[in-house]
């Protein structure tokens, strides 16, 4: 079985469940995805399957891609991932995976994604600092304050939370639950956010730390 | 339209009686009480709707042992069994927000005459 398989964010919606409840949902459109190359022990030093995702037109596909996906024959991609299995040889180079092999309503999944760039920000938004009070003559109001101690360390431990570059990074949401498959439109729901903005690329996967 | 709209579309009521702010309802709501199953009936006046798709909703306020009780219903929710509107009110605002600072015969509605 493979492990993951590559998906755009469509946009999130609301559904109910049996008993009325309010379900927040995100519709990804998952696959299908296309097995472009079989990376093997001998060859490439490890095991690993190449998936594309996505229809690129041919005359935006350059020629070494073009012949790169010819052996597939499913016409060129806009993304290619590696993507580990568990046995690479129960895939064949050319096969199509589709979201409902791996996914079933109520499974736990991971996604994984490029979060929202919000661009240099500094530790209240970013970290969640406290800030200072903004009237009675202060004038301490929104920076970080002290940053450690002087004669010893003598220097800033590494990490310290300080302001900087906030989103635009990978960022994976564990143990999401699937609400619902949809195979004739390769569409998963999952319940809650995940990483990104719409139309953006996501990577799901079965969740790694399930539980029970 | 959007496959993110369709799915929506697709958990959304049809044939909801037409009402507005300042109308009075009696909602019928279906609880679930361990394994049991009973309708509860919720009357009060429509102070507010919210028209946003699938996650509309609508606020019911009533006076309860002398205290205001507001709720706020999904419109589209299956839990909903009915929608009764009992009169319809006579009012100048989308949102009736000043019914909370009033009491008695002030918090009272104009009935719309319908021919």
């Amino acid at each position: 079985m493979i492990k993951a398989i590559i998906g755009k964010k469509l946009g999130m919606t609301q559904v109910f469940s049996e008993d009325g409840k309010r379900i927040p949902v995100t519709v990804v459109e998952a696959g299908p995805c296309t097995v472009l190359q079989k990376k093997q022990e001998q060859t490439d030093g490890y095991n690993a399957l190449q998936i594309g995702f996505g229809a690129r037109k041919a005359h935006r596909t350059n020629k070494p891609e073009m012949g790169h996906c010819k052996a597939a024959g499913k016409g060129s991609f806009s993304f290619l991932r590696e993507v580990q299995a568990d046995n690479i040889d129960d895939y064949n180079v050319g096969d199509e995976i589709t979201c409902d092999a791996l996914f079933n309503a109520g499974d736990k999944i991971d996604v994984c994604g490029t979060s929202k760039g919000k661009g240099f920000q500094g530790v209240i938004k970013r970290w969640g600092f406290s800030g200072g009070r903004n009237t009675h003559g202060s004038k301490f109001h929104r920076a970080p304050g002290a940053i450690g101690a002087s004669a010893w360390p003598a220097k800033v431990f590494k990490g310290k939370k300080m302001a900087g570059q906030m989103g635009n990074e990978r960022k994976t949401i564990q143990n999401l639950e699937v609400v619902e498959v949809r195979p004739d439109q390769n569409i998963l729901l999952i319940k809650g956010a995940i990483p990104g903005s719409r139309d953006s690329l996501v990577m799901i996967q079965k969740a790694v730390k399930a539980g029970k | 339209m959007n496959i993110v709209d369709q799915i929506g579309m697709e958990h959304m009521k049809k044939g909801l009686p037409q009402f507005k702010a300042g109308d009075t309802l009696r909602v019928h709501v279906r609880i679930i009480e361990g394994d049991k199953e009973r309708v509860q009936v919720y009357q009060g006046v429509c102070i507010k709707r919210v028209n946003r798709g699938v996650g509309s909703s609508f606020t019911v306020r009533k006076i309860s042992n002398g205290f205001g009780v507001e709720r706020i219903f999904p419109l589209h929710s299956p839990a909903l069994e009915k929608i009764e509107v009992l009169s319809v009110g006579r009012v100048r605002r989308a949102k009736l927000y000043y019914l909370r600072n009033l009491q008695g015969k002030a918090a009272r509605i104009r009935e719309k005459r319908i021919n």
